[in-house]
C-alpha cells in the first residue's frame, strides 16, 4: 500500500534576527504559501542596551545627553519628551520663547527623519537614485542644523527648562534658503514618489492597515494616521508652542479624497508632513516672542530642586515615527532619578506589521516593513536571561511582573 | 510622466560631483606620511568644508582661570573629565567627550569653549591630541 505524503503545502521563511535586509536585529517568522504570506510572527529583544537602568545612575542634566542616543534620529523627541517629563515632576515653567525654539527644532528633526525615511522606502524597493536625490536634501537640513546647534546628529540643544541657545535674526537669511530650497525641491519628490509608475506599482493597495486595526493595535504617528486615525500629540495635547500654531491632523484624504491605509498612503502622509513642518517653522519664526531661553540659567539650582523633590512625571511628544513617552520618578533622596520609563513609538507600530504582511508577497516585505519606519533598537526595553539562554515570558508571568514592579514603583 | 527619476539622472551626470574631496583627490597610500609631505611642502591638501559659526569641536581649556570647582565633572553625561587631585586642575579624555558642550555652559569661570577642530579620529585613544589638560 502506497503511504500518503504529507498534505502541507506551506512552508516556514525564519528572516533574521541578523539578515542582510535589516537594518536592526529583529526576527520574522513567515508562513509561506508559494509567494504569499499566510502567517507572520515577530519577535524582539535582540538589542538590549540597558539605557534607563544607565540613566538610573545619572543625574537629570546627563539623562539628556543620554536620551538623545536612544535613537540617533530622534535626537530631539526623546530627550524633548524626558525634559517634558521632568518638568512636569518639578514643575517648571517653560519661557515661551524656548517654547518656540522647542517647536522649530523638533520640525527640523521631523523633516530630516521623513526625508531620510522616504530614500530608504526607495531602496527597499530598488530605487536607488532616489535614495541619493532625497539625501541630498536632507544633507541640506543637516548643514542647518549644524549651523543652528553646533552638532548634526545629536543636536544638545534642549535642557531642563529651556533651549542652551537662541535663533536671532542673523540666522535667519540661512534658514530662510533652506526652507527655500525645500519649498522648490518638494514638488519634485511628490512628484517622484506619487506620480512615479514604479512608486505606484509598488505601493499601492500593499501593506494594508485598516482603520479598526491601527485603532485596536494602537498604531502611532504615520502608520496610523495613514490608515486615517486623527492622531498626533502636536495636536491632541498641544505641547510646546503647536496651539499657537494652527496645525492639523495629516491624513491621506486630504491629498487624494480616500483613505487606503496602504504604502502609498504612508508616503503621502509624510511627505506632507514635510511640508506641514516647514509651514511651521516659518510661522514659529514668524510669531516668535522675544523673551528668556531657559527658566533657570543656574543648572545646578535645577539639579538642587530635583533632589527636593518627591514626585513623578509624564512627558509626551510626537516624534517623527510617533508619540514617545517618558516617565521619571523622583524619590526626593537623590538627584538621580528613582526610575525612568521610556516607550518608543515603534513599539506601538510593531504589532500592525501582522495585518500589514498577511496576504502579501516576500518581495514585498522590505517595503511594508520598512514603511513604518520602524526602530528596533529604540524599543528595546527588556530582554529575559534564563542562565544563558534567551527566555520567553508568557502572558501571564509578563503580566504579573509588570505588577508587581509597578507596586514596587508606587511605593 | 512614467519615469520621473530620469531626467534629473542626466542632469546630474554633468554636474560636478558635491564630495569635497578631502584632505586629497585620491586616497594617499599612507595617510601619515601625506601629511608629513604636506608639512614638508611636498604635497598640496585639499581643504576642508569649514566648520559654521558655533560649531561644536574639540574643547579649548583655559587651565589659569580653573578654579578647581568640579562643577563640570558633575554634568558631564560621560565622564570625559578626570580631576587631578594635586594640581585641582581638569584633565579631559576627547575620546569619550560627545561634544554637548554642557561643561562649558556650567562653568563658573568661563575656562572652557568648543574650538572648531574636528580632525580627531586616532588610533591611540589616550594619544596626547586627544587629551585636553
Ligand atoms: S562637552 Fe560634554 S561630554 Fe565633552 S567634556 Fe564637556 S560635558 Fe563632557
Ligand atoms: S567647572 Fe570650570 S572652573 Fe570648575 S573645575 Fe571645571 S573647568 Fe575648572
Amino acid at each position: 500500500m502506497k503511504e500518503k505524503t504529507t498534505s502541507k503545502t506551506t512552508y516556514q521563511l525564519p528572516i533574521g534576527p541578523i539578515h542582510p535586509a535589516l537594518k536592526e536585529p529583529v526576527m520574522f517568522e513567515f508562513e509561506i504559501d508559494g509567494e504569499r504570506i499566510v502567517d507572520v510572527d515577530v519577535s524582539l529583544g535582540h538589542v538590549h542596551r540597558a539605557i534607563e537602568w544607565t540613566g538610573m545612575r545619572r543625574n537629570s542634566i546627563q539623562i539628556i545627553y543620554l536620551a538623545e542616543r536612544i535613537c540617533g534620529i530622534c535626537s530631539i523627541s526623546h530627550p524633548m519628551a524626558f525634559i517634558r517629563a521632568v518638568e512636569n515632576a518639578v514643575d517648571i515653567e517653560v519661557p515661551e520663547r524656548a517654547e518656540y525654539l522647542r517647536v522649530i527644532q523638533c520640525e527640523l528633526e521631523r523633516i530630516c527623519s521623513h526625508i531620510l525615511w522616504a530614500g530608504v522606502a526607495a531602496h527597499e524597493i530598488g530605487f536607488d537614485t532616489v535614495l541619493f536625490l532625497t539625501w541630498q536634501m536632507r544633507e541640506k537640513v543637516l548643514d542647518l542644523t549644524e549651523y543652528l546647534t553646533g552638532n548634526r546628529i545629536t543636536k544638545a540643544i534642549l535642557t531642563i527648562g529651556g533651549v542652551r541657545r537662541d535663533i536671532t535674526k542673523d540666522h535667519h537669511p540661512k534658514i530662510f534658503e533652506t526652507l527655500n530650497y525645500l519649498k522648490d525641491n518638494f514638488d519634485k519628490l511628490r512628484h517622484i514618489f506619487l506620480d512615479d509608475k514604479t512608486f505606484q506599482l509598488r505601493s499601492q493597495g500593499c501593506g494594508i492597515l485598516r482603520y479598526e486595526d491601527a485603532l485596536k493595535l494602537c498604531a502611532v504617528g504615520p502608520t496610523t494616521r495613514a490608515s486615517g486615525v486623527k492622531k498626533d500629540v502636536r495636536v491632541d495635547q498641544s505641547y510646546a508652542a503647536y496651539g499657537d500654531l494652527d496645525i492639523k491632523h495629516i491624513t491621506p484624504d486630504l491629498l487624494t479624497g480616500q483613505v487606503n491605509g496602504d504604502v502609498y498612503d504612508r508616503i503621502i502622509v509624510r511627505l506632507l508632513e514635510i511640508k506641514q513642518s516647514v509651514e511651521l517653522i516659518e510661522k514659529a519664526i514668524d510669531q516668535m516672542p522675544s523673551g528668556d531661553l531657559v527658566s533657570e540659567p543656574k543648572i545646578l539650582k535645577i539639579l538642587a530642586t530635583i533632589k527636593k523633590t518627591n514626585g513623578e512625571g509624564v512627558g509626551r511628544a510626537e516624534a517623527p515615527r510617533g508619540e514617545v513617552i517618558h516617565y521619571v520618578k523622583f524619590n526626593g533622596e537623590s538627584e538621580h532619578p528613582y526610575t525612568w520609563k521610556v516607550r518608543a513609538p515603534t513599539y506601538n507600530n510593531i504589532l500592525p506589521w501582522i495585518p500589514m504582511l498577511k496576504g502579501e508577497q516576500i518581495a514585498d516585505i522590505p517595503i511594508v516593513a520598512a514603511s513604518t519606519d520602524p526602530c528596533i533598537s529604540c524599543t528595546n526595553r527588556v530582554a529575559v536571561i534564563d542562565g544563558n539562554n534567551n527566555y520567553e515570558l508568557n502572558k501571564e508571568e509578563l503580566h504579573r511582573l509588570s505588577v508587581e514592579k509597578t507596586r514596587r514603583l508606587m511605593k | 510622466m512614467r519615469f520621473s527619476m530620469l531626467p534629473k539622472v542626466f542632469a546630474q551626470m554633468f554636474k560636478k560631483p558635491w564630495t569635497n574631496k578631502f584632505p586629497a583627490k585620491y586616497i594617499p597610500p599612507s595617510t601619515t606620511k601625506f601629511f608629513e609631505d604636506v608639512g614638508a611642502g611636498k604635497a598640496k591638501i585639499i581643504p576642508a568644508v569649514e566648520t559654521p559659526e558655533g560649531f561644536r569641536g574639540k574643547i579649548q581649556y583655559d587651565k589659569e582661570k580653573c578654579t578647581g570647582c568640579k562643577l563640570c565633572l558633575r554634568v558631564c553625561p560621560s565622564g570625559a573629565i578626570e580631576f587631578k587631585e594635586k594640581e585641582k586642575k581638569i584633565k579631559i579624555y576627547l575620546a569619550r567627550c560627545t561634544f554637548c558642550s554642557q561643561c562649558n555652559d556650567v562653568c563658573p569661570s568661563n575656562c572652557l569653549s568648543m574650538g572648531n577642530e574636528f580632525l580627531l579620529a586616532d588610533a591611540d585613544i589616550y594619544s596626547k591630541d586627544l587629551i585636553v589638560e
